[in-house]
């Protein structure tokens, strides 16, 4: 959409990309992909909205607040809702089977969990990197 | 970890497969169970109630370090500095919890590559403080260099007095919070996280940033290219609120004085830049 002032989609349906993939203008038909994230990484978290998991998190940790997780978010990869995993540079899928909320605060605070389970876990990929790369 | 797509060939971890790859992104399934705790599989167990102190008289950066990983090694949850001298290079690739006291002040690239520690600083510290933190909290009581949380990922960096120019420059998450003024080009290529400045702000403010929040609770010297004020909403109001009372920085006067400074996002494609701007870039 070259000449316009088009800067990604608006998100105003909790289920955007989960109904489209996000690919909605001319710009984004002709190059096959979504402009810009997938979520708003600007949104802030609602501290109301905390589960019993990420509080006792936040208690290992130290901290008071959500401190790195304020910037995870529930993202949505290839139509399906995932969350971005820094540590391996991807996105991790979350299950089929999980019904998610009807409001994006909630399903935050969900990928913030899943995510904490996935990288804290025995499996995770940066536990074989740990091995090989570590100098110290 | 059940459900999760993983192997224990480390070559395959390694990348060193032949499978084709249909595009950037890993695809991996999430098992629902917590399986491995709250702390990296191959965190150090340390204790925050075990404490101990290093005295830096005299001693190279490498030989702090390496007394401070003896120490965790140790299983000391809380690490005391004393005599820092403003030496460089302090406190750095900690990747688990722990708690660190630093009595006197730090020089450049204090505190990088963090993930997860909380450090307190009494006095001062030099340019390119907490430079590519991923997580943690790291508190300066007194002023800053430039560069101050340069390439910061995540987790929160404060400092009660002021800070130099380019602050969180190439800001990529996080929250860096600043008690007095910031310098020039403060937020330079931000494209996530959030600054929070309670004083005021240098020229070109958040010049060229991709996206991100500031936030300002004095004057702004002038904006940067793509740097445009948007509204303060209510969960902003809370967040502020929030964080500033945590660290013990509210202004008497409240959040509702605070400039929110966001991205135009025009540079998010070249072909919307004018056609003489267009021709000064090629």
């Amino acid at each position: 959409m070259a000449g316009t002032s088009y800067k990604g989609a608006d998100i105003e349906d909790v289920d955007h990309f989960l109904k489209g993939g996000g690919i909605d203008s001319e710009r984004e038909q002709i190059i096959g992909q979504h402009i810009g994230y997938r979520y708003d990484v600007n949104l802030l978290p609602d501290y109301d909205r905390l589960t019993d998991f990420l509080k006792g998190y936040i208690e290992f940790m130290g901290w008071e607040d959500l401190n790195w997780l304020e910037d995870v978010h529930m993202g949505y990869d290839d139509g399906k809702p995932a969350v971005f995993d820094r540590n391996i540079n991807g996105w991790v899928a979350i299950p089929d089977s999980y019904d998610l909320p009807d409001n994006q605060q909630d399903r935050d605070m969900i990928a913030r969990e899943l995510l904490i389970k996935f990288q804290m876990s025995p499996d995770h990929p940066m536990v074989q990197l740990n091995k090989a790369y570590r100098k110290f | 970890m059940a459900g999760v797509n993983t192997s224990t060939d480390i070559g395959h971890e390694m990348g060193l497969h032949t499978e084709p790859l249909k595009g950037r992104d890993i695809k991996t399934m999430f098992s629902l169970e917590n399986e491995g705790g709250f702390a990296y599989a191959f965190a150090p167990d340390v204790d925050f109630n075990k404490r101990g102190s290093v005295d830096c008289e005299g001693k190279e950066a490498t030989e702090i370090n390496g007394e401070i990983r003896e120490l965790i090694k140790s299983g000391h949850g809380t690490v005391v500095l004393d005599n820092p001298g403003a030496k460089h290079s302090i406190i750095v690739g900690i990747l688990h919890r722990m708690n660190f006291i630093v009595n006197g002040s730090l020089g450049y690239f204090g505190c990088g590559l963090l993930d997860g520690p909380m450090v307190r600083i009494s006095g001062r510290v030099g340019w390119s403080f907490g430079e590519n933190m991923m997580a943690g909290v790291c508190v300066v009581e007194k002023n800053a260099g430039s560069t101050f949380g340069a390439a910061i990922r995540g987790g929160d960096l404060v400092c009660k007095g002021s800070v130099g120019s380019r602050t969180g420059i190439d800001q990529k998450g996080g929250t860096i919070l600043v008690g007095g003024d910031t310098g020039a080009f403060s937020g330079f290529m931000m494209q996530r996280g959030r600054m929070v400045v309670c004083g005021n702000a240098g020229k070109n403010l958040g010049d060229s940033m991709y996206d991100g929040t500031i936030y300002v609770g004095g004057e702004i010297k002038d904006l940067g290219v793509d740097a445009v004020p948007a509204d303060l909403t209510d969960l902003d109001k809370a967040w502020l609120t929030r964080k500033l009372t945590q660290y013990e920085m509210m202004p008497k006067s409240g959040v509702d004085h605070f400039t929110k400074i966001v991205a135009g996002k025009q540079l998010w494609s070249y072909d919307n830049l004018e056609p003489s701007e267009k021709k000064l870039v090629l």
